[in-house]
């Protein structure tokens, strides 16, 4: 009777777990989630529109909607080919102090300039000189990481922790020096938040984005090959230093940009990937990095939505994301989710 | 040998009388020896709680990394890798919001209480981790602690507390008075106890296979070593602030010269930590005086360095 | 044919393989035996480039390896090493398809179908491959990487101790298999192995490392030899002749 039960068991998993079904119900759940994320922008766009209003309201939506748009494939896309790169489950760009850096710029800004100064008050300036100080400071680090022999990437990480945990000390000391007012803005550095999205701002950052999802797409046969490991990949005849260059610099590009246009969210990027990686079984990048980016998109305009609609205003998405998040990651721990 | 312990007794004694005799403040040690009552005030108030409170955060940092690089068994874990320290400034936040106008002990209690729990749950991680690179402990280690110190931002946050938090977290021994700084002097039972415990530790640190072998209970061997990590790094917490990477460097620059056993390498980890705690104290005191950078920032650029050059040797990471 | 001249690798000023001059031909199997830390791997590793030389030089077809370009490379070389953790699940099928990456890139033809097929059949796990990888043995693990190796279809195959803990028939279909491969497909095997029988029994030729440096270097006949197995292992070796293969024996000292 026991044996009988555990043979039907059996073959109800194994029929589960055929590639064909397992394939048809990644396909499904697929459009599953793109009805969820359409629906959900469409109730963002659409909300109280009359033929009056329609111009005023969309002038503001639609730039918010475009940027949670974009700062959720640039997240979700980084950190998914990040952690490919890398191979492990658990880190994500974040690792590399990014964060840190941003907000030290800032409380260096004001520190330099003052609070009321054109490089804080202009948002359009300050996004600029934010993201070129990211990307040109990691790409120097990156350059001379990489010109010399082959490394290990883990010691580039770790770099990059040292790194921020030198930024985190220098925001704590003039944290200390600083006026409260003044702090104010810094504060509103530390959080992310789509509340005061500059709409220019926005569409200046199509462009690169875009650009680097498609790179990614174009590298997304080689960065299967990498789940081999890098050993094999390279028996495969991948370029596994140049590839690691490569993704490095695309995750640059993405995570400064995502980072200076809503501020730092830490781990979204982590429960995405890790979602992602328990909803579909496909191994192929061409299709995590559409999976993972429209449930990136329909996560972050879910939460904004949440925080709209149920809490007040002044709760940011960063306090559903980090709780969120920062539980889920702690679950996984507990559960050791990550072998 | 003799001579090397000469030298070390000479190079405290110099670091801490020089430490003694920098500040803002007029004083000298004539002074004090020709009976100024106020030179001796500033001395027995402000200059002597300082070197103290040197001391103790110094040695106390250096051995719960040592402890914690045995019960982990990995030479890149320290307080500030494997969550505790951030734990540690949770459980402070909550202390002094929960428990504002209850005594030290209770914060302190609260504390405590974190950072054993957030300890805990991330040595049981990794003993079940089948796959144990070397680097990838301090990494997940640090993105843990990131994810623990979002949490306490947030709560600061709410309780618009942000900047107060800012100050919290860096180190900083100028404000050590005397009659705030006495919860360190819980470094020292804590030292002779990890010093008594340090070859059950080595035997933990072989595996657990062989500790059990030798009929050692390897789990509580491990649970002593969190809580005594625990209590070092969060009396520190509470007084001091965090001092990054000092519990991971210190250990390792020991291991260098004189190996891996423990109860010989405890004593020099003590002495090496106060040494460098004390040297930087005095280094950021001087670099702008009158005013003072903050330790943190010294040991994070120092301690980065030698951070990134122990990670560059190894050479299976190169 | 891979040629070998000086080539050296050095950690922390220690020579971990001095002055390798080797010569790996096509049609034949190639072991390289001695005792640990010889520099087996380190020298398997440079010859089939996942590793860089110091000094030295390899020369591949008439080619040195430095003017290959990697894609091209893969289609004339591939190397198998020790441990392949995968933390993805992959059916066997999938595995076995990335061997025709070189050709395919990601996007395979029938041809590629064919060959896949093939190389399921020459190893005799056809009925396996739908199955996931972290569900098989770690024989038949092996198995289907050394399928994924054979897929790639290569002049030149490096394997790193491919029978490292399998039981004693998967490690005989292996051999069997790496030394059909040599004979009727004039494919270059080059093995690093441990159990000196099996090199005896498959090898045609055999390279000896001792302490980095290569100490004996030629036909079986050549190196399974009492007094150069006693020199390389240290213990005395007793070589008996058993059906025309030559046995070597040490269990006892």
């Amino acid at each position: 009777m026991r044996s009988l039960l555990s043979k039907t068991i059996l073959n109800l998993w194994s029929r589960h777990s055929s590639k064909q079904n397992a394939m048809k119900s990644d396909t499904t759940k697929l459009i599953v989630l793109v009805v969820f994320t359409v629906a959900i922008c469409v109730l963002f766009l659409g909300k109280g529109l009359t033929p009056d209003n329609y111009q005023f309201f969309l002038s503001r939506r639609i730039p918010k909607v475009l940027a949670i748009t974009l700062a959720a494939i640039a997240i979700a896309s980084s950190s998914l080919v990040f952690q490919t790169i890398t191979a492990n489950r658990i880190l994500t760009p974040s690792i590399l102090g990014f964060d840190s850096l941003y907000v030290m710029i800032q409380v260096l800004l004001v520190v330099s300039f003052g609070g009321f100064s054109i490089v804080i008050i202009n948002s359009q300036l300050n996004f600029l000189i934010a993201t070129s100080i990211m990307v040109v400071s990691a790409m120097t680090l990156f350059h001379f990481y990489f010109s010399g022999r082959p490394r290990n990437i883990f010691t580039l990480l770790l770099v990059g922790v040292v790194l921020s945990s030198l930024f985190s000390s220098v925001t704590g000391f003039f944290t200390m020096v600083i006026n409260p007012d003044e702090f104010s803005f810094i504060q509103g550095s530390m959080f992310a938040s789509f509340n005061n999205i500059n709409s220019e701002l926005v569409y200046w950052c199509l462009i690169p984005i875009s650009l680097c999802s498609a790179y990614l797409f174009k590298l997304s046969n080689k960065l299967d090959v990498m789940w081999l490991g890098t050993e094999n990949a390279k028996s495969l005849g991948v370029n596994t230093h140049k590839l690691t260059m490569q993704i490095m610099f695309v995750i640059t590009i993405m995570v400064s940009i995502s980072t200076a246009l809503i501020g730092p969210i830490l781990f979204f990027g982590l429960i995405v990937v890790a979602l992602t990686r328990q909803l579909f079984s496909s191994f192929k990048h061409r299709f995590l990095i559409v999976a993972s980016a429209i449930l990136s998109v329909l996560m972050l305009a879910g939460g904004q939505w949440v925080v709209e609609n149920f809490f007040d205003f002044n709760t940011t998405i960063s306090v559903i994301i980090n709780f969120v998040g920062g539980s889920y990651f702690l679950y996984l721990l507990m559960k050791n989710k990550f072998d | 040998m003799k001579l090397i312990y000469i030298f070390a007794a000479l190079l405290l004694v110099f670091l801490a009388a020089f430490s003694l005799s920098v500040g803002v403040a007029d004083f000298s040690f004539s002074a004090v020896l020709s009976g100024d009552s106020h030179a001796t005030n500033i001395l027995l108030s402000s200059r002597l709680p300082r070197l103290l409170a040197i001391i103790l955060a110094g040695a106390g940092l250096s051995i719960a990394g040592l402890i914690m690089q045995q019960i982990v068994q990995n030479r890149f874990a320290a307080p500030s890798t494997t969550g505790t320290i951030d734990w540690a400034m949770l459980g402070y936040m909550i202390a002094l919001i929960a428990f504002s106008d209850m005594s030290g002990w209770v914060h302190l209690l609260t504390i405590f209480a974190f950072s054993v729990f957030g300890t805990l749950l991330f040595v049981r991680f990794l003993q079940r981790l089948k796959f144990k690179n070397t680097v990838m402990v301090p990494l997940i280690g640090i993105m843990y602690g990131n994810i623990v110190s979002a949490f306490t931002t947030f709560i600061a946050y709410k309780y618009d507390l942000v900047q107060t938090l800012g100050s919290w977290t860096v180190a900083n021994f100028a404000s050590v008075l005397r009659g705030n700084y006495e919860f360190l002097y819980i470094a020292l039972p804590v030292s002779l106890l990890a010093y008594a415990y340090a070859n059950k530790f080595s035997a933990a640190s072989v595996g657990e296979t062989f500790a059990k072998n030798i009929g050692l209970n390897y789990q509580r061997i491990v649970m002593i070593g969190v809580m005594l990590v625990a209590v070092l790094a969060s009396s520190i917490v509470m007084i001091v602030g965090m001092i990054p990477f000092l519990g991971l460097i210190v250990p390792n620059i020991v291991s260098l010269f004189i190996g891996d056993n423990m109860s010989r390498n405890l004593p020099w980890t003590a002495y090496v930590g106060v040494v460098l705690v004390l040297a930087c104290d005095i280094l950021g005191r001087l670099i702008i005086f009158p005013y003072e950078v903050p330790i943190s920032m010294i040991i994070s650029i120092l301690g980065g360095a030698v951070f990134i050059y122990l990670i560059l040797r190894d050479k299976s990471n190169a | 044919m891979i040629k070998t001249s000086g080539l050296s690798k050095k950690y922390n000023d220690k020579y971990v393989v001095k002055n390798a001059d080797t010569f790996f031909p096509l049609g034949k199997v190639t072991s390289i035996i001695g005792p640990n830390g010889a520099g087996k791997s380190t020298l398997l590793s440079m010859a089939s480039r996942l590793t860089d030389s110091d000094a030295g030089q390899i020369i591949i077809g008439d080619i040195p390896l430095d003017q290959w370009d990697s894609s091209e490379l893969a289609k004339r070389l591939s190397v198998l090493s020790q441990s392949n953790n995968i933390n993805m699940r992959f059916t066997v099928r999938e595995l076995v398809t990335f061997g025709r990456f070189p050709y395919s890139q990601g996007r395979q033809t029938e041809e590629d179908n064919r060959i896949i097929d093939n190389a399921l059949r020459q190893l005799d796990i056809s009925h396996l491959q739908e199955r996931y990888i972290d569900e098989l043995s770690g024989g038949q693990k092996q198995m289907a990487f050394i399928a994924m190796v054979v897929a790639q279809d290569t002049d030149y195959i490096f394997l790193d101790e491919p029978l490292n803990n399998l039981d004693i028939k998967h490690s005989v279909d292996i051999m069997a298999t790496l030394k059909k491969l040599a004979d009727e497909h004039n494919k270059a095997i080059v093995i690093v192995i441990h159990d000196i029988n099996f090199a005896s029994c498959y090898s045609d030729n055999i390279v000896a490392m001792k302490q980095g440096e290569i100490t004996k270097n030629g036909s079986v006949d050549d190196v399974i030899d009492e007094q150069v197995l006693s020199e390389i292992y240290e213990i005395p070796f007793k070589v008996q002749e058993i059906d025309g293969n030559k046995i070597s024996l040490y269990y006892r000292r």
